[in-house]
């Protein structure tokens, strides 16, 4: 059964530097790292307490301080090169020295159709692939003492330059299948999946889900909107969801008995020079994939898309759920007389003060200029525009700003996450942090509501 | 022009973080935003932006309002050459236009931005554009022969009660241009009705400087046909006589998104609609007076209402802030605007009044249609622990 999902609002950036559908297989990179920053909220409880020691591939790293069953592992065998801390102690990356080969941790095979929910569900927390489900509301990695509503994947990225989930996961629809099976002992309620409409995709043969049938401009592809236009979030709900990829790593998990977090990365962004998809394991360095130094005055490294990825050094990891990684040049330039409307038209604009939106098909070179500087907010039903949800998103941020609790609840912050938002801080004239309002409200919801 | 950018950035080096007069800073980054764009790059978040910013927003908003600016320029010309010449050349109508209103407009910024620059230092922001729209509104909807002493009487009122006591831009319940015409029009009445519309009209026999409202609530002749009205012939308010002119303004603001189209459209629906309902109290058996039965087209035409509608309105942050609430909001505006122009001719325009009491009621718009978003939520959770239990 398949489900329609036409989103009508939103707004579709055409960037230039898309990555081309072709495979690189990469020589293995010699150190990998995993950053607990990147699961938000997890304060970390080190398992690892001397660098040195020898490790297996899934074997534990640290795990929750609030809970011990959220366990982080190992994606490659080898020596704890480094544990990286930053102010106050805080774990930044445990760097690996990888081996040549990987030795595994074997957690034993197991056919998730026909095993008890219990024991999948305890295999997929044990092996670290937990931290692949992430927990709605509040955007955290799950916690297997919950039961989620629904599972939500989706396999469609419309994100600017975003990698092509079908692209990426065309060899390994078996694994896809086997996830998909494993999910389905974790939820009393349903597998939902989020294809592209109207292409002939490799996931409408997956059996056992609920298929949505996604068509429009971004942020359609956003699991939070396939959510909002289902079964959206009410207070007291929990819902997973999880990256098509990382399904087929649960797959994998189950058939091997090993943990081999997979990534396949795009390299995207009109500054990037080999423009490839590359099969790597999650925490590579990016500047494996990318081979050469980069100039960083001139150009930003981006984990992730342009709008919600993190930036990166030279010398530092590719983040835990990002796929791709994006290229652009820096804006620390003035421009002279730039905030005369009409003019500088070669910047994409959602508003209609510059001549960019007379050819809808034009493919921009952007940069990181803010274009402006942060002011009141004043200019209203701007964001309305590009948030296809039933949601106030201005009087959202508001009532975040201010951290009114009841407020928040009523207009709907169970139901977003800073990704969310991440086209309302493009767009908004006042040049607001959008998604770090939000991000702060979550986290207010977190500790007084829980 | 790097040469340029250096010189700033050096005359800008005391006004640095930790400088001697890092306090002054948001007054000097004012200056210099003006010439350049700043390099200022994303740090966290979307590392792209739109190129829109609120500078380029309010700029739009000026340019819109150009052409009846310099209508205005040259009508107050015109009004007042032709009462003592027969012949009156163009350029020599929007000369004399412009030697009355420029000091206005000089004043009116000088006042204003000063105030905002103040406010900016004192309490450690950048300035807010907002009073750049602001700031050429107010000497827009004035009469071409008021003190300037006047005009920075109401400046001065409108920026410090109106906006700055709310908390500055963004914050402000009451539009602040219509805040200064709403002070002068109460504080001297004497000055802003009756034969103030064209220059030194009183001097000149025979020639009345009244505007059509004023004739038309006296119950006297008017002279002008709908084209006069429409293209802007007749005296007013410096810049609200044209509608030719505000229509260039608002296709300007609906083409570029700057102003709702829904405001401005259901503005106009709203006056149209109480105009059409006084147009039918005679086939209703009640006569009315000069005032009802004036044409409803035309009442669309005259006073400051379109120019009111077009660029009063459409004030983002005294408007309603909610889609459904902008149709209800313009809608009241043009339908009280008319109701007050009517009912209550010792107001010779309800639309300045229509508009200030609808900024004051928009907040209560908003909250009953957000509060029907949030009414929503709160019986889908119902629902759903009703199947829970249902299930149970």
């Amino acid at each position: 059964m398949s489900r329609d999902i036409k989103i009508k609002k939103g707004l579709d950036l055409r960037l230039k530097g898309e990555a081309e559908l072709k495979m690189e297989n990469l020589p293995r990179s010699g150190t990998f790292a995993i950053k607990p920053p990147d699961f938000h909220s997890v304060v970390p409880k080190l398992l690892i307490k001397k660098e040195g020691t020898e490790i297996k591939a899934g074997d534990d790293l640290f795990y929750s301080k609030y809970s011990d069953k959220v366990r982080f592992t190992s994606p490659v065998s080898g020596k704890v090169k480094e544990v990286v801390r930053g102010a106050k102690r805080k774990v930044l990356e445990i760097v690996i020295e990888a081996d040549e080969t990987d030795t595994y941790r074997d957690f034993g095979t197991l056919d998730p159709k026909k095993a008890e929910a219990d024991d999948v569900k305890s295999q997929i927390f044990e092996s670290g692939c937990g931290a692949f489900l992430k927990q709605r509301p509040y955007d955290i990695v799950a916690n297997p003492e919950n039961t989620p509503k629904n599972i939500f994947i989706s396999a469609v990225d419309t994100a600017p330059l975003a990698a092509d989930p079908e692209f990426i996961l065309k060899d390994k629809i078996e694994a896809f299948q086997k996830g998909i099976d494993a999910l389905k002992k974790c939820t009393p309620g349903k597998v939902y999946i989020g294809v592209k409409k109207g292409i002939d995709s490799i996931f409408n043969k997956i059996e056992g889900v609920e298929t949505l049938t996604v068509s429009g401009p971004h942020p359609a592809g956003n699991v939070g909107v396939q959510i909002h236009k289902t079964e959206p979030i009410n207070q007291g709900d929990t819902v997973w969801t999880i990256e098509p990829e990382d399904v087929a790593n649960i797959g994998a998990m189950f058939s091997t008995g090993h943990y081999i977090p997979e990534r396949t990365i795009a390299v995207v962004g009109s500054d990037a020079k080999n423009r490839h998809y590359y099969k790597t394991l999650i925490g590579a360095p990016v500047a494996h994939l990318l081979k050469e130094k980069t100039n960083t005055d001139k150009t930003r490294i981006i984990s992730g898309d342009v709008l919600t990825g993190t930036q990166l050094a030279n010398d530092e990891f590719i983040s835990f759920y990002d796929n791709c990684v994006t290229l652009i040049p820096e804006g620390n330039k003035h421009r002279l007389f730039g905030w005369l409307p009409f003019t500088y038209n070669g910047i994409p604009s959602n508003s209609h003060t510059s001549l960019s939106w007379l050819l809808p098909k034009k493919k921009y070179e952007v940069n990181t200029n803010m274009n402006g500087e942060e002011r009141a907010l004043v200019v209203t039903g701007e964001m309305e525009e590009v948030l296809p949800m039933d949601i106030f998103p201005m009087q959202l941020l508001k009532a975040c700003m201010t951290g009114n609790i009841e407020k928040m609840e009523g207009l709907g912050i169970y139901e977003v996450i800073p990704e969310d938002f991440a086209l309302v801080e493009y767009v908004n004239t006042s040049k607001l942090e959008a998604q770090e309002i939000i991000r702060l409200g979550l986290d207010v919801m977190i500790t007084e509501v829980g | 022009m790097s040469w340029l950018r250096n010189k700033i950035d050096e005359v800008k080096k005391p006004f640095g973080k930790g400088e001697k007069f890092e306090k002054y800073a948001p007054a000097v980054n004012a200056l210099d935003t003006f010439l350049y764009v700043p390099d200022h790059t994303t740090k966290k978040g979307s590392h792209i932006r739109d190129a829109v910013d609120l500078k380029r927003t309010m700029i739009t908003v000026v340019l819109a309002l150009v052409p009846a600016l310099i209508f205005g320029m040259w009508n107050a010309g015109y009004q007042y050459l032709s009462q003592i010449q027969a012949e009156v050349g163009f350029w020599e109508a929007i000369g004399s236009g412009a030697l009355r209103i420029m000091p206005i407009i000089v004043v009116s910024y000088g006042v204003g931005l000063g105030i905002e620059f103040i406010f900016a230092i004192f309490r450690g922001h950048e300035v807010n554009e907002g009073y750049l729209v602001t700031g050429l509104l107010i000497p827009m909807i004035m009469p071409v022969t008021i003190p300037l002493w006047m005009v920075a009487l109401s400046v001065a009122f409108a920026v410090l009660i109106g906006k700055e006591a709310f908390g500055g831009t963004g914050m402000n319940i009451l539009n602040p241009a219509l805040t200064a015409r709403a002070f002068a029009f109460f504080a001297y009445p004497t000055y802003m009705s009756g034969e103030v519309w064209v220059a030194e009209s009183s001097s000149v026999d025979a020639v009345s400087g009244e505007t059509i409202l004023n004739k038309l609530a006296a119950g006297k002749e008017v002279a002008y046909n709908s084209m006069d009205m429409f293209s802007g012939l007749i005296p007013g308010s410096i810049s609200e006589t044209s509608a030719i002119c505000i229509l260039v303004g608002a296709l300007i603001l609906i083409l570029s998104k700057v102003g709702s189209w829904r405001i401005i459209l259901s503005g106009f629906i709203g006056a149209a609609v109480m105009a059409l309902i006084f147009n039918a109290l005679p086939s209703m058996g009640i006569e009315g007076n000069d005032l009802t039965n004036f044409v409803w087209y035309n009442h669309l035409i005259i006073g400051g209402l379109a120019f009111g509608i077009v660029f009063m309105a459409t004030d983002p942050v005294s408007a309603s802030q909610t889609t459904k609430g902008k149709w209800i909001y313009g809608f009241l505006i043009g339908l009280l605007g008319i109701m007050i122009r009517i009912f209550n001719p010792a107001y010779p325009e309800g639309i300045m009044l229509a508009i200030l009491l609808m900024n004051v009621f928009a907040p209560t718009i908003d909250h009953y249609v957000i509060q029907g978003n949030v009414k929503r939520r709160k019986k889908r959770i119902q629902e759903s622990s009703e199947v829970q239990k249902q299930a149970a």
